[in-house]
């Protein structure tokens, strides 16, 4: 979903860069605050999994691939903003160092991919778990309902910023973007739930969202 | 919180052979933007717009190499050790300078280190 340039207007990648860096801004200043010094290695092993993972294009249809985006699960190993942080790092050295996403859309990829992806399908896991039980299986399910949500949410707001941008009609693009990517969540959610089951399994601990319910020691 | 050191090389091996062997595996019909893009004819309109042309690792293919396989093994492990360095590297710019004691995050380190908490 790396819009490249050409597609999206400059209003609209200004505005989305704006914002981006507003979350940034607010990013840094969480992590001087709060962010342990021993998390700072998986900030790194995070950012490399992401972009590793990003590269395994699948097929979900005739002639289309898609792959997985990350954003929702470094949300819960990091929390949000350091997810967002993680995810901009990845974005921009896509961009910068691969030609994947356009120079002057990289605020809209950020946007949508860091903020919408990211802080939208976290949203979702936190309602999902508000009131549910505090367990391993509730929580990888959380996962993968909130990591399909957050690649059909991103790749719905991209077909409304190609709509607002007269490049598709909404009525078009909006129906495709959600249709293929309805499908490509599905990856999206498997590898966030074997993933975060996995840590959950060797080094619960490095998962922030993760709060089991009290047991007596 | 325990030890993360002896988790790290273990998940960036992971990392890394993900990219290595994995990525030029991977499927390259295009993507779901891309797919909308050429059924509703506006595909075209990001040709030649290219912005930055100077990218190293255009499409993840490290240039220069005999073979694509080989070339995209190698753009996926430059680009992983890419991002591990540089997040690794913003994460310690924003804990450094910080006042020891002074944080939650250093609070929480003091106590794990109590061994009060068994998470």
């Amino acid at each position: 979903m790396h819009i490249p340039d050409g597609l999206v207007s400059a209003p609209i990648n200004i505005a989305t860069a704006v914002v981006a860096m507003g979350v940034g801004a607010a990013a840094v200043a969480r992590a001087r605050r709060t962010l342990g010094e021993k998390k700072v290695p998986i900030l790194g092993v995070s950012a490399a999994f992401v972009f590793a993972a990003q590269m395994l294009n699948f097929p979900v249809a005739a002639g289309t691939s898609g792959h997985f985006l990350g954003a929702l699960l470094v949300a819960l190993l990091l929390g949000p903003l350091n997810g967002f942080l993680v995810m901009a790092v990845v974005l921009v050295i896509q961009s910068l160092l691969f030609a994947d996403g356009g120079l002057t859309a990289l605020g809209t990829n950020i946007f949508n991919m860091g903020i919408v992806g990211g802080l939208g399908g976290y949203g979702l896991f936190r309602l999902l778990t508000l009131t549910l039980p505090r367990r391993r299986g509730v929580f990888v399910a959380a996962t993968a309902v909130s990591a399909w949500f957050s690649v059909v949410l991103a790749a719905s707001v991209c077909a409304v910023e190609l709509a607002l941008s007269g490049t598709s009609p909404l009525a078009l693009a909006l129906p495709a973007m959600a249709g293929v990517h309805v499908l490509i969540g599905i990856g999206e959610g498997i590898i966030s739930a074997v993933v975060v089951s996995l840590m959950l399994g060797v080094r619960p601990d490095l998962v922030l969202a993760w709060k089991p319910q009290e047991v007596k020691a | 919180m325990k030890n993360v050191l002896p988790f790290l090389p273990v998940a960036l091996g992971v990392c890394l052979l993900l990219a290595s062997f994995l990525a030029p595996l991977a499927s390259s019909s295009p993507d779901g933007l891309e797919r909308v893009a050429e059924d509703q004819g506006f595909l075209e309109q990001a040709e030649g717009n290219q912005v930055w042309k100077s990218a190293p690792v255009p499409d993840y293919e490290m240039p220069g190499v005999g073979g694509s396989g080989i070339a995209t093994a190698l753009a996926g492990v430059a680009g992983t050790l890419i991002v591990f360095g540089l997040a690794l590297g913003l994460g310690r710019l924003l804990v450094r300078g910080r006042g020891a004691g002074k944080s939650r995050a250093d609070r929480q380190a003091a106590e794990d280190a109590g061994g009060s908490i068994s998470r």
